[in-house]
């Protein structure tokens, strides 16, 4: 079936809604059929993840958008940046990085979209209702929103999403359509490893279908029943970043999973994936490069962004002795305008605590370059820092970096 | 040399020949690939080290990172990506990644629907021709 455009897609293609639009029309209709897709569809909200700043190609593409006079159509929430622009000066890099990055952050404001810059907008008043059809950006993102909230998007790279903010348009194919939403793996969680809470759990499960279930919608059955929004955000980004994951049902947890026969439509699945205790704990100490017990540089927690949430259950870890080496804390700014008005930025403040917003660690020059290892309790951290940063990493619980960060080494609890 | 021609369906305009690069696990191009040298840098790929620039990639479909787009188009327009790639899903990832570079810099990377019958016999030639237009796309395979 060829795409077909309504008299409102032909209007845009046309120019009777700018350049910008036309433009962005003409890559999405490129795209469309690419995929296979027969029509578009309204969007209701978009994220847009283009204000990395990954070398020219970025700043071009939005450049010439604003060249245009374009304004997005829908509400839209910006990703994470290059650097903190509230912070600028803990940013480390180079000055044509810091000045191309300022600049492409500001190109999207004028384009009107939203300077959230967070890659957790589902934690904030841009968290979409369920079955909203969006169009976002980030993987981690795209995860959460489908899995967590039922709100429906595929994994629009940048420079998409930006195309359907601008038309208010998707293209009408993958998990936008019901029929593409049921489980196609079987994940099945036959045992954790002694004393492991929730987070730990998540975290491996993530890692471990990720690698296994590619880009699959696996339906896991028995994760804890204390499993919380946290919990699910890290296996979400674990799992989009060793793997394609876009869609996960939790069953019992998810809005589309209240049990196995709705997650998976009554269709058989295509891989059935068995994890034992063992293949989570080796799973969570396949993210770990370094040995326990080696010196530490920093700990780094908010990959992704902080929730107040997180932050409520990470203050009283914090009380008592004052940690040894700095703990740097992605989140957004909103997130910490509430840190503020509850007043919880001082405490943090004193045990040590760096808040670094519009940013996230693990895609910039931030933190200090000092001997050491940088350990994380997110599993999208310790997947890529080594990677994009050439340090390495040790993967802890929440708590364990907590006492890590107070004995200056890596510690198991 | 003439070769052995081999039926595909374009997703991305193009023509190039190159060595095929077989990857044994998806990439992602934001995170996995140095945008400088055009070389693996995912610790966790098998093919670690590798360098992409003129080879002709071979992958199921990418992984990771939405950002791989922007990474993707940067490596083309830096010159260090690869010449062509050759896809067994329609990853729209890669599709945008070389449709912009394309649209920015008309700098084509061509990018193809390859038969998963196809696959092991195209990735033991030693050069691969792509090319991608309007009318659908080959691959000259010589072996």
């Amino acid at each position: 079936m060829p795409l077909e455009l309504t008299d409102f897609d032909q209007e845009i293609l046309d120019g009777a809604h700018g350049g910008a639009a036309a433009f962005a029309m003409r890559l999405l209709m490129r795209f469309a059929e690419a995929v296979a897709a027969e029509r578009f569809l309204d969007i209701e909200a978009a994220h847009v993840d283009g204000c990395l700043y990954l070398g020219r190609a970025s700043l071009d593409f939005v450049e010439r958008m604003a060249g245009l006079g374009g304004k997005v159509r829908v509400p839209t929430s910006l990703n994470v940046g290059s650097l903190d622009l509230i912070h600028p000066e803990l940013f480390l890099g180079a000055d044509e990085i810091r000045k191309a990055g300022a600049r492409l952050m500001q190109a999207h404001v004028e384009l009107g979209c939203a300077p959230t810059f967070t890659c957790a907008p589902y934690q904030s008043v841009y968290r979409p209702r369920f079955g909203a059809q969006i169009a976002w950006g980030e993987s981690n993102a795209i995860v959460f929103a489908n899995s967590v909230i039922g709100a429906r998007t595929n994994r629009y790279g940048d420079f998409i999403d930006l195309c359907c903010a601008m038309t208010g348009r998707a293209p009408a194919y993958g998990l936008h359509l019901s029929e593409n939403r049921f489980a196609s793996a079987l994940v099945e969680i036959e045992g954790v490893p002694d004393g492991w809470e929730a987070e730990r759990v998540c975290v491996a499960v993530g890692h471990a279908i990720g690698r296994r279930c590619e880009n699959l919608v696996p339906a896991i059955v028995g994760l804890p029943a204390e499993t919380n929004e946290d919990n699910l955000k890290a296996l979400g980004a674990a799992a989009a970043s060793s793997g394609a994951v876009a869609l996960f049902h939790a069953v019992g947890l998810t809005p589309e999973a209240p049990d196995i026969g709705t997650a998976s439509g009554g269709i058989e699945p295509q891989m059935v994936l068995r994890l034992s205790a063992d293949d989570l704990a080796e799973a969570a100490r396949s993210l770990s490069n370094a040995p326990d017990g080696a010196p530490l540089a920093a700990v780094t927690l908010g990959t992704p962004h902080f929730s107040i949430a997180e932050f409520a259950r990470l203050t009283p870890l914090l009380q008592g002795k004052k940690p040894r080496v700095g703990i740097w804390i992605n989140t957004s700014r909103a997130t910490r305008e509430e840190l503020r008005a509850r007043g919880w930025d001082k405490t943090l403040a004193a045990a040590g605590v760096t808040l670094v917003v519009d940013t996230c660690i693990y895609v910039t020059t931030l933190t200090p370059r000092g001997a050491g290892v940088m350990m994380t309790n997110s599993g999208k951290c310790a997947y890529y820092a080594p990677g994009n940063l050439g340090v390495d990493v040790a993967y802890g619980s929440l708590a364990e970096c907590v006492a890590s960060a107070r004995a200056g080494k890596v510690v198991r609890l | 040399m003439s070769g052995s021609v081999v039926g595909a369906v374009a997703l991305s305009s193009g023509a190039a020949s190159g060595a095929p690069l077989r990857l044994d696990e998806p990439l992602s191009f934001w995170g996995g690939l140095d945008l400088a040298t055009g070389r693996i840098v995912d610790r966790w790929h098998p093919q670690s080290g590798a360098s992409v620039m003129g080879r002709v990639m071979m992958m199921p479909c990418c992984r990771g990172s939405s950002s791989g787009s922007a990474a993707l188009a940067e490596a083309i327009r830096a010159g260090v990506g690869p010449a062509a790639i050759l896809l067994l899903e329609r990853d729209p990832i890669v599709i945008v990644g070389a449709m912009v570079a394309a649209e920015l810099y008309g700098r084509a990377c061509a990018v193809a629907l390859a038969r998963a019958e196809d696959w092991d016999r195209l990735a033991a030639a030693t050069r691969l021709t792509v090319e991608a237009g309007p009318g659908g796309a080959t691959v000259v395979v010589e072996a």
